[in-house]
């Protein structure tokens, strides 16, 4: 961390808003593409590889901003187990973030499919052909992507409950729109 | 400034458990968790199973097989339609398993009407052409929806499940026509095995083209009695197949089929007229076997929808259906390859 700030850097912010809405339409296009054999399916998938692959580029530009910039700190009225919680959820977004687009994409390579982000432009393979890699990979990126939505969810709800019944600045942190301070 | 909401301030919490309500519902909903109808992929494979259950670690459809590997050799003629490389004149490694549509990995081979050819080509630039063909000229019904209520049908312990079917889908009588009377031969190198779905193909002007495919084999089919097959080995196919590519590589003429406009490309129940124009776009050569347990082709999903640019899929919607469906087959035997064990130790798949 560099000194104090009363909000995020408008770089974080920026990519803050365009990764929440990149996440949130990824796991939706997730959840819709395995439920439905139509040809909605095949186009819901040539979307979730390319987007899976920004999400991931973006979330390492952030990573480097955030380990650069570091975050406000939290208020300090806040009660203890509600900032270990704030803490441990930013923990949690990083490691999903970059975690759930490189199990994706290790779970296509141990499946031996060619990953295709558009076009005839295809990413190599990270990992060897598998079937127990795939399995286990497999499991981890569709249980995770609900445990990433539930967290979603609960993120929503803080951001909310900061913004709405404690008043306390936390939600201008990182709220979109220019420094008024 | 501390923490003290009020009890007038209860619109902030609604607020809150409203929007998180109102997501989780979208995600459910999207999910089709709210949709007990829709025609999940989960539905369709569990509806391929047979009475006693699907065989653990094995495709869940097409489930018999034995590995090939060989190379396509194209002519070029098939650049003028696509301007995919694997048209262009040259040699390309092909990854293969010739197989029977059986849920049944143990299934005797003269007892299964259907056989089937699952094929990857590789080019060079990094793209790969999968396909999964069959030797029936089409295919039983018109949409993957019919499709799925024809295994529901058959599978039903309802009296009239399958006359009230055939009733609704009368193109199923077409299919049940060819079973009986098309000649059955000895040898996966005697069939014909074509796409039956339409893909398009993209020209390097830009110009698309619908077509189907087929692969034309080049022995001589020898038409054999059903009820002499069944007097041979259950494997009698793979044992043929082996000593025949054993002794010398087997071959197939890949041959293109167009679509004239206004012809029927969504529907793989329906034939195209025989005088449509065809273009032979090169030969397929197997020249190697192996058992599936050890072999190449186990852990390869023959997913018709992986399609190298100049290739795409058109408006017929079993592709999708068939893509959705092979990969959660894929899932699940991945998941279950205990049950499916590989005969030499440590085997790379």
């Amino acid at each position: 961390m560099s000194g104090i700030h009363h909000r995020f850097s408008p770089g974080q912010r920026v990519l803050h808003w365009l990764i929440a809405i990149c996440i949130i339409a990824m796991l939706f296009i997730g959840v819709g593409m395995v439920s439905t054999i139509t040809p909605i399916h095949l186009a819901l998938i040539s979307l979730h590889k390319p987007l899976g692959i920004a999400i991931l580029v973006l979330a390492l530009i952030r990573l480097v901003l955030r380990v650069r910039h570091g975050a406000p700190a939290l208020p300090a009225d806040l009660p203890e187990p509600m900032k270990l919680a704030a803490h441990l959820s930013h923990l949690a977004f990083y490691l999903l973030m970059i975690g759930m687009p490189l199990i994706g994409w290790g779970m296509l390579s141990a499946a031996g499919y060619p990953i295709v982000l558009f076009g005839g432009v295809h990413l190599p393979a990270i990992l060897p052909q598998s079937d127990g890699l795939h399995a286990l990979l497999w499991d981890a990126h569709f249980y995770l992507a609900f445990a990433f939505f539930a967290l979603i969810l609960l993120h929503v709800a803080a951001a909310l409950f900061h913004a709405l019944v404690r008043r306390d600045g936390v939600f201008d942190t990182m709220a979109p729109g220019p420094t008024h301070d | 400034m501390s923490p003290s909401p009020r009890p007038a301030s209860l619109g902030p919490l609604v607020l809150i458990a409203a929007v998180v309500g109102v997501g989780a519902a979208a995600f459910a909903y999207t999910a089709g968790w709210f949709s007990p109808q829709r025609l999940t992929p989960d539905k369709l494979v569990d509806a391929l199973a047979p009475p006693g259950g699907p065989a653990l670690g094995h495709r869940r459809n097409h489930a018999k097989g034995i590995c090939f590997t060989g190379m396509f050799e194209a002519n070029d003629a098939g650049t003028a339609l696509s301007k995919a490389m694997v048209f262009v004149k040259g040699q390309y490694p092909v990854l293969g398993r010739f197989n029977l549509a059986t849920p049944a990995p143990g299934a005797a081979d003269a007892t299964v009407r259907v056989r089937g050819l699952g094929l990857q080509i590789s080019t060079p630039d990094g793209q790969e052409w999968r396909s999964a063909m069959i030797d029936a000229p089409f295919f039983p019904v018109a949409t993957p929806q019919a499709f799925y209520e024809l295994l529901t049908a058959s599978g039903s312990k309802a009296p009239d499940a399958m006359k009230n079917f055939v009733a609704a889908h009368p193109e199923l009588g077409n299919f049940g026509a060819w079973a009986k009377s098309a000649p059955w031969t000895g040898s996966y190198a005697e069939e014909r095995f074509n796409s039956l779905n339409s893909f398009v193909f993209a020209d390097a002007s830009g110009t698309d083209h619908v077509v189907r495919w087929s692969l034309l084999p080049v022995a001589q089919p020898a038409a054999v009695p059903p009820e002499d097959l069944a007097k041979r080995d259950p494997d009698f196919l793979e044992q043929e197949i082996t000593q025949r590519v054993g002794s010398g590589p087997q071959r197939w003429t890949m041959v293109v089929t167009l679509a004239n406009p206004g012809d029927q490309t969504a529907d793989p129940s329906k034939a195209w007229p025989d005088d449509r124009k065809t273009v032979e776009v090169g030969t397929l050569t197997v020249d190697k076997i192996e058992a599936e347990a050890d072999g190449p082709c186990r852990d390869v999903n023959f997913d018709p929808t992986v399609l190298p640019a100049g290739i795409h899929t058109s408006d017929d919607p079993f592709p999708a259906a068939r893509s959705a469906a092979y990969a959660k087959s894929f899932d699940r035997r991945t998941a279950e390859a205990d049950d499916y064990p590989r005969t030499v130790p440590g085997a790379k798949p």
